[in-house]
């Protein structure tokens, strides 16, 4: 029965091999029996070992990677359109990898024995299929193993552990800005600043005859020996280096070695004599290897499409994880991760300020609150995140109001495909209540600060740990000053957000045992967050509210300047400061292996010194409540 | 037919196959039940008025959709509202191919079974489903009703600041769980936005503590 999930369906499937060349019979044929698969976020869709389904699957929304357990390596990551688990089917034998749903997931189940008889019908099926099970996939994010997505029939053992990154194919650009040989030095210039690029290749009859580089600039025409009127062709670099596509990373670095360039090539048949296909460049490279945060940066603010914002953060977690397994410090760590975030989010704002109709009206800041303010966030979290913009005439405001509203949904849509969740508390710009002029934020902050409840405490609080992700500083530091002046009006508002530092519950019990959740999804593991770090967090921006120290968000640098200002605590301080280092740490550590927010720890799975470990940092937050306790009387004045 | 109440005794064959299957009780675990996610278009808003003019519904089973097992069906219309074919685009007797009211009614009970039936604003499509079945003379529906538009307020974290709104539309639901809103104003693309909505909501809720079936009734 055609009807219209299956012409959905068939929309989809028919975009992507090998289903792109069936005719349109075949395709609704198997559209009509697609099965539907909704699966949440780290479930299994099948195991090692587990019998054949009757479907194989392609990836509709979401991500899937596909995994050796006993390594726990991922051998390959599938995302949108493509395909998985069907070598099994057609060498009719049970699964050799596990499946596992990297994301939330909506997956097209593919009956195989509607699909069996139409790919023997279609040559180029037959063909399509042949060569993936003979190639091996590549995988640019299992870091140590160039793995194989089909096993091999036959060939017993293969040893999976050997070291291949020259088989994984090089990604060029293949968005082309060329001109040609007539073209003046300035012209072309003038294009490379506009297209944000740093090489432009010269073509003669659609022909690749040369390259300009900005090194070609330097040397020869800064350097006066001809000037910026003269013709590219006078400066390019000829004749060039041309390869065929499918390169590999490895072919490609050698390949510019061996002839001294940072450009390569790529044509239709491998010669200068067939029209280019694209241009591969040292850069490109880098990127392809992704262990260098520079490049990466770099990267992110070439984008001008969130999607790829999407896949460059992929490397970002690639590199996290070498950075914990290096042992690198942590305090370090965070600072490259929190500024690749930060970069991510920037460039998120720019691309959403492009498809407003107008640019901004006024000068305005966005704002980073919580963990991302914080700079602690290593992980993918909640996005928090607050917009304030220049104060602007009455009858504007409205105006105003709904210009930035509408660009802050963009931005939180965006922030949403790159992998931030959304708020579910809805503390976000999007929200009417979080994207205001600075003086409609004053007048709240105001409010929270001389009404303090728990639930003014709290959003307060959040608004001590923020940072600018773009826009105006000078707003940013308008609202800092305000609060800090409003603060020292209502001294007993510092004595609610002690009180409020000290509602986390105690990481151990009676008898220092871990206390661990009692009920729900979460029963019988420890809550990392709420009962070990917040303490610690909480009680941080306290005490540094109180010595009115402004423009430090990090709690473990918080601590370390209180270390200064009070010299005769500088021990507690700075056992506070390695206990949220260690605990951010092994968050991070428990969320990279179980891909997900870290936060929520199954106590069992701890070796015993790592749970020594963790009760070390317990004593920290013990003290640090003691003193806040002392200092703040908190217990005298709210009884 | 309609003019006079049927006894339990003359009521048709399909409606006691339907009524029998409840003698049954059901598995009470979570992941056994079937969900029939089901869409109506009508002609208005009145439930005495007005009339249904296309029911869509999917089934979820084990958190997956059959394209094969999907239910579409047009129903002829004496009845024409002009003002609502802006919506949906259902002209009467339009090329698709329509059925009688009470027969569109049987395919229907066939097709939902015992299941446990979710909608978005579920109170308009029962409305509307029930007044058809006792304009027939027969008794109401019997199945479990999940609302998506009230089960999604449960994922929302209520603070001082942030009240959730009192209605959602499915378009904001679409929005937030970003749903590709194609085919948005048929039965049948209304009925997967939901059902895709409705497995994302369970999802999340999964994580709740006492969560079950009688959680989101509540």
């Amino acid at each position: 029965m055609k009807n219209l999930i299956s012409e959905r369906v068939a929309d989809f499937i028919k975009n992507y091999p090998p289903f792109n060349v069936l005719d349109s019979k075949s395709l609704f044929e198997l559209a009509e029996q697609v099965l539907i698969v909704y699966k949440e976020k780290n479930s299994i869709i099948f195991n090692v070992d587990e019998p054949q389904h009757s479907h194989f699957y392609m990836v509709h929304k979401g991500a899937v990677t596909l995994n050796n357990p006993t390594n726990s390596n991922i051998i390959d990551y599938c995302d949108e359109g493509d395909i998985f688990g069907l070598r099994p089917l057609f060498a009719n034998e049970n699964y050799k990898l596990e499946a596992r749903a990297h994301e939330e997931c909506i997956l097209y189940g593919i009956p195989i024995n509607i699909f069996k008889p139409i790919a023997k019908k279609n040559n180029q099926v037959t063909i399509f299929l042949m060569e993936s099970f003979a190639s091996n996939t590549r995988n640019p994010y299992a870091k140590n193993q160039k793995g194989q997505l089909y096993d091999n029939e036959g060939e017993e053992e293969v040893t999976t552990e050997v070291v291949l990154p020259d088989l994984q194919l090089a990604n060029y650009s293949k968005k082309l800005v060329t001109c040609s040989t007539r073209t003046s030095i300035k012209e072309a210039a003038d294009i490379m600043s506009k297209k944000k690029i740093g090489s432009l290749l010269i073509t003669s009859k659609d022909l690749p005859v040369g390259i300009i580089t900005d090194k070609d600039f330097r040397n020869k025409v800064i350097s006066g020996q001809q000037p910026i009127t003269a013709s590219v062709k006078t400066v390019m670099t000829t004749p060039v280096i041309t390869y065929p596509k499918n390169l590999t990373i490895t072919q490609a670095q050698m390949a510019m070695m061996k002839s001294n360039v940072s450009h390569l090539v790529i044509t239709e048949d491998g010669t200068p004599n067939s029209p280019a296909l694209g241009i591969l460049s040292k850069h490109d490279v880098m990127v392809s290897l992704g262990d260098n945060p520079a490049v990466l940066v770099k990267a992110i603010k070439r984008t001008s499409r969130i999607k790829k914002i999407k896949q460059i953060r992929k490397s970002v977690m690639v590199l996290l994880t070498g950075y914990l397994e290096q042992n690198i410090p942590l305090g370090l760590i965070a600072k490259i991760i929190s500024e690749l975030n930060d970069t991510c989010i920037k460039q998120v704002v720019e691309i959403s300020i492009t498809k407003m109709d107008t640019p901004p009206p006024v000068k305005f800041a966005w704002l980073a609150l919580g963990s991302q303010g914080r700079s602690e966030q290593l992980l993918h979290t909640d996005q928090d995140n607050a917009l304030v913009f220049e104060n602007v005439p009455e009858e504007d405001l409205s105006k105003t109001t709904t210009y930035f509203l509408e660009l802050s949904k963009h931005i939180t849509k965006g922030l949403n495909s790159i992998g931030y969740e959304y708020c579910p508390a809805d503390m976000m710009a999007s929200n009417p209540k979080w994207c205001l002029s600075l003086e409609e934020w004053k007048n709240k902050l105001s409010y929270w600060i001389g009404n303090p409840g728990p639930n003014e405490v709290l959003m307060s609080s959040i608004f001590f740990d923020y940072s600018l992700a773009f826009g105006e500083r000078s707003l940013l530091d308008n609202m800092s000053d305000h609060i800090f002046r409003t603060v020292k009006n209502y001294p007993i508002f510092l004595v609610h957000l002690a009180n409020g530092a000290l509602q986390s519950p105690s990481p151990t019990g009676f008898f220092r045992q871990f206390v661990v959740e009692q009920d729900g999804q979460h029963k019988d593991s420890f809550d990392l967050k709420r009962r070990a770090l917040r303490p610690l967090v909480d009680a941080a921006r306290v005490l540094i509210l109180s010595h009115s120290v402004k423009a430090i968000s990090n709690t473990w640098e918080r601590y370390e300047k209180l270390a200064e200002l009070e010299p005769n605590n500088k021990e507690l301080y700075l056992a506070c400061s390695y206990a949220t280092k260690a605990l951010v740490k092994f968050r991070t550590r428990q969320g990279l292996a179980n891909h997900d927010s870290g936060r929520f720890i199954q106590l069992d799975q701890l070796s015993k010194q790592e749970k020594m470990k963790l009760k070390r940092t317990f004593k920290a937050i013990k003290e640090i409540q003691e003193l806040i306790t002392l200092r703040f009387k908190v217990t005298n004045i709210l009884g | 037919m309609g003019l006079f109440k049927r006894t339990p005794k003359n009521l048709p064959e399909f409606w006691k196959t339907y009524e029998s299957l409840f003698k049954e009780t059901q598995s009470k675990k979570f992941n056994d039940l079937i969900f029939v996610v089901l869409d109506t278009e009508t002609t208005g808003f009145s439930f005495e008025d007005d009339r249904i003019l296309s029911i869509g519904a999917v089934k979820i089973k084990n958190e997956s959709i059959s394209v094969q097992e999907v239910f579409d069906i047009y129903l002829e219309q004496e009845k024409f509202n002009k003002e609502t074919v802006h919506v949906h685009g259902l002209l009467k007797n339009g090329q698709r191919e329509c059925i009688s009211e009470i027969l569109a009614l049987e395919k229907f009970l066939a097709y939902v079974r015992d299941a446990v039936i979710v909608a978005h604003h579920a109170g308009f499509d029962m409305g509307m489903l029930n007044t058809a079945l006792v304009r027939h003379g027969l008794p109401k529906l019997k199945n479990i009703v999940l609302d998506t538009g009230v089960i999604y307020k449960k994922t929302l974290i209520t603070s001082y600041l942030v009240q959730p709104k009192s209605h959602y539309t499915l378009d904001e639901l679409a929005e937030k769980f970003s749903i590709s809103r194609k085919d948005r104003h048929t039965a049948l693309g209304d009925a997967y936005i939901t059902a895709v909505a409705f497995l994302k909501i369970i999802s999340r809720l999964k994580e709740k503590k006492n969560f079950s079936l009688k959680y989101l009734l509540r």
